[in-house]
């Protein structure tokens, strides 16, 4: 045990002690360097991906805010631009180039370093040992340096920000030329060796961490809790790994080719294209960028479940938690989630319906793309069915819960539009394609994160987030990412086209300058209620309201079964043995029966 | 500290996270593989006739393969002498074959083959085969790790593990090697 958990809990010095001579939970003396920094306690990590994941959703939200500027406000300039920014906004208003690599790390930073790195990061690392009753993870080595390969990547990527060329501008999906090619455009020249670095140290990164996620859920469960016993974020965040493992390294694959493309001369994705800005063809012959858009969306589309099942295992159970009923279809929750794994390596090429792919080929991709529709209906039938007739706590994590399954309906439904390959004409690199997947893998996934901090804070640092301002904080975001996203369906209807730095002088899209000031105010507002929760989480952390029992939710999980502050090792003395499911609520007129709890006389097994 | 929980287990846990690591190095190759059947349909898709010298390397890693069991089951045994030996000449087999790989590729660019221009069968041959050797590299570099500890006097330890799971990955690079050689031998 760590001494600090010690201070001011009377109850469980006495347990200490008690169990003092029979387990040697943790005994060696911890330097500030063991325990904050180089730590190898899953929990300590957890907050190390979440916290670096806070620090990267303010610049990536940042940017995003930049760049709607100049979107909402194309005529005008702001002097202070050129402040901050320097030479990226001359005269206060921010050149078309940099607009470019802003829209590209807004992307690649929250695809990758925010919603895969601080989402499953923070959350497998934090629950996996917790939930399933372990003391911590197969690998606490691997699982420090997966932390540490995540810090480098990041520090790579910012670096790239400040080189002179600019970071990587041609697109969060690098695809050649503009990836490949140093003359296409300032950010594809070191920006870009840059941006293949800092990914190469978060593959790397996300493989040391799925190969113990994985290994830690398979072989470390507790007595008792047997697969089918496991919370439906245990399931999630599983499946989630499974799929990192096994996609990644084709990315990384794609990017090892690009890297030869670069520097090494070979041909494998680029042709023998006329360059304008060097006025030469180029000496390759043959490639096929084709090739490149294989791998990388080989992993892309799967990167979009790995973003989106952790937050619906999160959601599953903290819904079930405040509904005070059991999660509706256990095995079909399970069963969905698998198949959602399955079919996410079976449809990358519907991201590639217009760059020239074989139309048959296309086809079977669309039967593949609106078959995930069906596993997806019953996860969001299932939601509904928990919180039918349920005695709702409206906690903030709830709430969250709640504005997921929300996010992911409205999301999912265009989904449906996108995924029809003769519908995709119309719509492919359009708004309403940025629509889409900004709710439902972006928004929504963010609600999952927000809604597994909002919950687990009081295990994480024995203490409350505040109540007003988590209040504030969810339905200001709610109401504003609806109003971000949902003219933005119109827009892309019409079919406004994405990456433009200046609609102004279009005569077809003129119409929407208005909209798009709008767009851009709430997007300004919704920012900053962003910061409000973040400092929600700092003062909080050091000032927030005390958590006084060890399970202040009233939840069947073993996490609460730990001390309020628990130290390496989590529990003191024995881990606890399983004899249930996790979700007995409302049960035999109990409110709720704890997973260590024997089965009853009376009781059937689960 | 206790970090592995009391339940019985059927497979120890690192050993489960080394087959988890083969499946993804599986699917990387799978990755590269599936980029040369694609791109071999593509004009301009030039061949390479594999050289001479892979073959022989071939046999080194197959033999490699072979010691290493030798040396696994003599660990078991506590033979220990005779492991060390093993041991010694597992490592000593896999550099060989990694200078024999660096051979290869100095033949193939000696006869004209190079990166530039081109990325047909022979530059999927550089790449596929290079990373192959950083895996082999790896693995070799785990055995010398193995080597000192072996002969280090003052450590005394009988645990097979870390020597079941270094044999296992050794036994993955050979058969990933013999799958790539394959590969290339039938597709070029």
């Amino acid at each position: 045990m760590s001494n600090d958990a010690l201070h001011g809990h009377p109850e469980v010095v006495t347990t200490h002690d008690a169990h003092h001579d029979e387990h040697h939970v943790h005994h060696h003396k911890e330097t500030f360097i063991t325990k904050y920094v180089f730590s190898q306690d899953h929990k300590m990590i957890a907050k190390q991906f979440l916290i670096t994941g806070m620090v990267w959703a303010v610049l990536g939200g940042l940017m995003s805010v930049l760049f709607r500027l100049q979107l909402g406000y194309p005529d005008q300039a702001f002097p202070w631009l050129e402040d901050i920014l320097g030479r990226w906004a001359k005269g206060g208003k921010i050149s078309a180039e940099n607009y470019y690599a802003l829209v590209t790390m807004h992307g690649t930073v929250l695809v990758f370093f925010v919603l895969t790195g601080g989402l499953s990061g923070t959350f497998a690392n934090f629950l996996i040992p917790l939930q399933i009753g372990a003391r911590d993870m197969a690998s606490p080595m691997m699982n420090m340096l997966s932390y540490w390969f995540f810090f480098g990547g990041s520090i790579v990527m910012v670096s790239s920000l400040f080189v002179q060329t600019g970071p990587f501008s041609g697109g969060w999906t690098a695809y050649p030329p503009l990836s490949a090619l140093g003359d296409a455009s300032p950010g594809s020249k070191v920006g870009m060796d840059l941006w293949i670095t800092a990914m190469a140290l978060f593959v790397v990164s996300s493989l040391l961490g799925g190969l113990n996620y994985v290994s830690t859920v398979l072989n470390m469960r507790t007595k008792g809790m047997s697969m089918t016993r496991m919370p439906l974020t245990m399931w999630a965040l599983f499946f989630t790994a499974v799929l990192g493992i096994l996609s990644f390294p084709v990315l990384l694959s794609g990017f090892i080719l690009l890297l030869f493309d670069r520097h090494g001369g070979t041909s494998f994705y680029l042709s023998d294209i006329y360059i304008a800005t060097t006025q030469q063809a180029l000496p390759n012959e043959g490639g096929s960028a084709i090739l490149f858009q294989h791998l990388f969306w080989f992993l892309g589309h799967p990167e979009v479940y790995i973003i989106l099942l952790p937050a619906m295992g999160l959601s599953s159970e903290i819904i079930s938690v405040n509904a005070r009923k059991p999660i509706f279809g256990y095995m079909a929750m399970v069963g969905s989630m698998f198949a959602i794994t399955i079919l996410a390596f079976l449809v990358w090429a519907h991201h590639m319906f217009v760059t020239g792919l074989n139309p048959f080929l296309g086809s079977v991709f669309v039967l593949l793309t609106l078959l995930i529709a069906v596993p997806s209906a019953i996860k969001v039938f299932n939601w509904l069915t928990t919180i039918w007739k349920a005695n709702i706590r409206f906690t903030p994590g709830m709430l969250f819960a709640l504005g997921f399954v929300s996010l992911f309906i409205s999301g999912g439904l265009t989904g449906i539009f996108l995924g029809n390959s003769t519908l995709d004409i119309h719509l492919h690199d359009t708004y309403f394609v940025i629509a889409h997947f900004h709710i439902v893998m972006g928004v929504s996934a963010f609600f999952g994160m927000f809604a597994g901090v909002y919950h687990w804070f009081p295990k994480m640092y024995g203490r409350f987030l505040n109540n007003t301002l988590a209040y504030i904080h969810f339905w200001v975001t709610l109401a504003g990412a609806y109003m971000i996203f949902w003219p933005m369906h119109y827009e892309g209807l019409a079919g406004m086209p994405r990456r433009y730095f200046d609609y102004s002088n279009w005569e077809s899209f003129k119409q929407f300058a208005e909209l798009n000031k709008f767009i851009s105010t709430v997007a300004i507002i919704v920012f900053a209620v962003q910061l409000l929760f973040l400092f929600n989480f700092f003062y909080s952390i050091f000032k927030g309201r005390k958590v006084t029992t060890m399970n202040p939710w009233g939840a069947t999980t073993l996490e609460w079964t730990t001390p309020i502050r628990p130290g390496h090792g989590n529990w003191v003395g024995e881990i606890p043995e399983v004899h249930r499911w996790a979700y007995d609520y409302s049960k035999d007129g109990r409110d709720f029966i704890p997973q260590t709890e024997p089965i009853g006389p009376n009781e059937s097994h689960h | 500290m206790n970090v592995v929980s009391t339940r019985p287990q059927k497979i120890h846990p690192h050993k489960f996270t080394l087959w988890l690591a083969i499946g993804s190095i599986i699917m990387m190759f799978a990755g590269l593989t599936s980029a040369y059947i694609v791109k071999g349909e593509q004009p301009g898709w030039s061949t390479v006739v594999v050289p001479k010298i892979f073959y022989y390397s071939t046999g080194v890693i197959l033999i490699s393969s072979l010691t290493m069991q030798m040396a696994l089951k003599s660990f078991k045994e506590r033979n220990m002498q005779q492991y060390r030996i093993l041991l010694t000449v597992t490592a000593t087999l896999g550099l060989a074959f990694l200078v024999m790989q660096i051979l290869g590729f100095q033949q193939l660019f000696n006869s004209g083959v190079k990166l530039e221009g081109g990325a047909g069968a022979a530059q999927f041959l550089y790449i596929i085969f290079g990373l192959h050797g950083l895996h082999v590299l790896g693995g070799a570099i785990a055995l010398l790790v193995m080597f000192l500890k072996a002969f280090s006097a003052r450590v005394r330890n009988y645990n097979a593990i870390p020597v079941e799971v270094i044999s296992t990955y050794w036994h993955f690079v050979d058969l990933l090697w013999v799958y790539l050689f394959v590969f290339f031998l039938v597709k070029s």
